[in-house]
């Protein structure tokens, strides 16, 4: 993992205006790019000499709804040859559709799946985009910042019509969230980040 | 004259025993062989994700026991991991020790599971009986620490909840010394047996290549002959300080991955028994009054104890805006968390990346041209909980 430096150097230029951030904590290597040059980068990360990231780990999203471009996708990808780690990201709006990244790593199919059920986010040229982890004939979207917790149906056994029927959720009490935040000055007590945070604002 | 014939569709479980959970599997069937797979998963989904980012980080830590209940406290050090790397904070080092162990008892008590499950569904029915009561030998000891035999809640940010209990120490050892014996019981049982050979040796075989594409992790890609072990690779807590090898297959199916889970055993226990040895009397969790909360005896004395106390179990410590993804080796591979803290209290996003979601993924590869009484041999091998897959 001692070549974290060499290989943001490398990635910086050989993609040079594919990638818009890179950055490096946890000896790990953050990358953020434009969402059209995924196929490119995934590519070149995969099959370069000195990357070999041959392993895709995972594919997720992160919903920031009050931003323009709402969801952000994350990819994550495993080196064996050089024990390394990197994370390509990019932002795109709700309606956006994702390249698919069936063709180069099978395991893609599932994952994108997944991001395509709890997040909403559709991808072209996938093979079987159906709902992965949600019910039969599943509404919404439950991993978006504007899904509630509790849901919005429930399901019970109706003895009347011998069958699972499905209802609006019905709660004796509402979900409540309370807000423990100091209404004082506050905890700075994460030394250093948070000071250094403060000061870049 | 010529008779069209039609595949037959057969439902694999969800209530079937040999599906290890609620799996639904659609066989697509030629005669006996299976021409696709279709496995129809989320039946024991709860949304675990979501529920995490309406927790504090502190309230978070039990739902990591739910997702692989086989093996408990391997998910919650992911998550303590990731909270410590972005919090800076170092972990003493009995802590660390501590966590290792119960790491490594997880490993076994999965092991055992898979092994003699997996032998079940193949016909064997004694190991399982045999295997079993070292399993709840070992929940006790999960007992004696944490409270409760399967769902811990044990590990922290920056340590562990309390230290062992007296005597626990010196009854893990006596349990070193006698468990191998029952190891090579289980191996005699199995390793040479004709019927169980029968049934594994060649079957589900998985080249490096798609153990690549696929993204295999653990015991199914070293089945396949990748040393890859990130306890090695990307040692984490005190693992660089100790003596273990890795087991790595041959020829990728079934029956290598079944040795392999016994030699990992027999190495969890050495790992146990050097840490045992090396493991000495200090703190066990930091002392940051701020992630940590105080003892009993300083709540009644110290102000500024009760008022950790009270923020602590209110509020919870808040974690600098950050984003981290943090893995480790868990007994079905590898198992990592996704985390972006937006310096509240309470995690932004929580990603887990469980290692039985994308082995599952490939039984349709995986069974493509093989026997219908196949699947349940495959099945087993891949080591799958339903906990963990649906999340």
């Amino acid at each position: 993992m001692e070549n974290l430096d060499n290989l943001e150097k490398r990635i910086n230029s050989e993609l040079t205006t594919k990638i818009k951030k890179t950055e490096l904590k946890h000896n790990q290597i953050y990358i953020e790019i434009n969402k059209d040059d995924l196929l490119d980068v995934i590519i070149f990360l995969k099959t370069d000499k000195n990357t070999k990231f041959k392993q895709l780990i995972d594919i997720t999203a992160v919903d920031f709804p009050e931003n323009n471009e709402r969801f952000k996708i994350v990819y994550m990808f495993l080196s064996h040859e050089f024990n390394q780690r990197i994370v390509v990201s990019y932002f795109i709006s709700e309606n956006e559709v994702v390249p698919s990244l069936t063709a180069i790593f099978p395991s893609a199919n599932w994952m994108e799946r997944e991001v395509f059920d709890m997040y909403g986010v559709s991808f072209k040229d996938h093979p079987d985009l159906r709902r992965i982890l949600t019910d039969y004939g599943f509404e919404g979207h439950p991993l978006r910042k504007d899904f509630p917790l509790t849901g919005h149906t429930e399901v019970r056994y109706s003895e009347e019509n011998k069958k699972v029927v499905i209802e609006p959720v019905k709660l004796e009490q509402n979900y409540r969230s309370f807000d423990y935040e100091s209404p004082w000055e506050g905890t700075k007590y994460i030394k250093e980040q948070t000071e250094s945070n403060d000061k870049k604002n | 004259m010529t008779k069209k014939i039609k595949n037959l569709n057969l439902n694999f479980g969800p209530q079937h025993p040999a599906a290890h959970g609620v799996l639904r599997l659609i066989l697509e069937l030629d005669g006996e062989v299976v021409e696709k797979a279709d496995p129809h998963i989320g039946l024991l989904h709860r949304g675990t994700e979501k529920l995490i980012e309406n927790k504090t980080y502190m309230q978070a830590v039990p739902y990591f026991d739910r997702l692989d209940y086989v093996a408990p406290m391997n998910q919650e050090h992911a998550f303590a991991l990731a909270i410590e790397k972005i919090l800076n904070i170092d972990v003493p080092i009995r802590a660390q020790y501590i966590r290792v162990i119960f790491c490594e008892i997880g490993r076994i008590l999965s092991h055992i599971l898979n092994v003699t499950t997996q032998a079940l569904d193949v016909g064997a029915l004694t190991p399982s009986l045999w295997g079993f009561e070292e399993r709840e030998t070992l929940m006790t000891f999960y007992e004696r620490a944490s409270g409760s035999r399967l769902h811990a809640n044990y590990f922290r940010a920056g340590g562990v909840h309390q230290d062992l209990p007296a005597g626990l120490e010196d009854d893990i050892a006596k349990f070193c010394e006698t468990f191998p014996k029952i190891i090579n019981d289980l191996e005699n049982l199995l390793t040479d047996n004709r019927i169980f050979k029968q049934r594994n040796v060649d079957i589900g075989i998985v080249t490096k290549q798609d153990a690549l594409d696929y993204s295999f992790t653990g015991v199914m890609i070293r089945g396949s002959g990748v040393p890859w072990d990130l306890r090695k690779s990307q040692p984490y807590d005190c693992y660089d300080q100790l003596e273990f090898k890795i087991p790595v297959g041959k020829n990728g199916d079934c029956y290598d991955r079944y040795l392999c889970r016994i030699e990992e055993m027999k190495e969890s226990v050495s790992i146990i028994k050097q840490c045992l040895s090396k493991m000495e009397k200090g703190p066990i969790k930091t002392y940051d009054g701020k992630i940590s909360p105080p003892s009993k005896k300083e709540l009644k004395q110290s102000m500024e104890a009760l008022i950790h106390h009270f923020k602590l179990f209110t509020e919870g410590y808040r974690v600098p805006k950050d984003e981290i993804y943090t893995a480790v080796e868990a007994p079905k591979g590898e198992f990592g968390v996704y985390l972006i803290s937006d310096g509240s209290s309470k995690p932004y996003k929580c990603k887990i990346r469980a290692p039985g979601f994308s082995h599952l993924q490939s039984m349709d590869y995986l069974i493509k041209g093989h026997m219908l009484a196949d699947v349940p041999a495959v099945l087993g091998s891949l080591d799958i909980v339903f906990g963990e897959v649906d999340r």
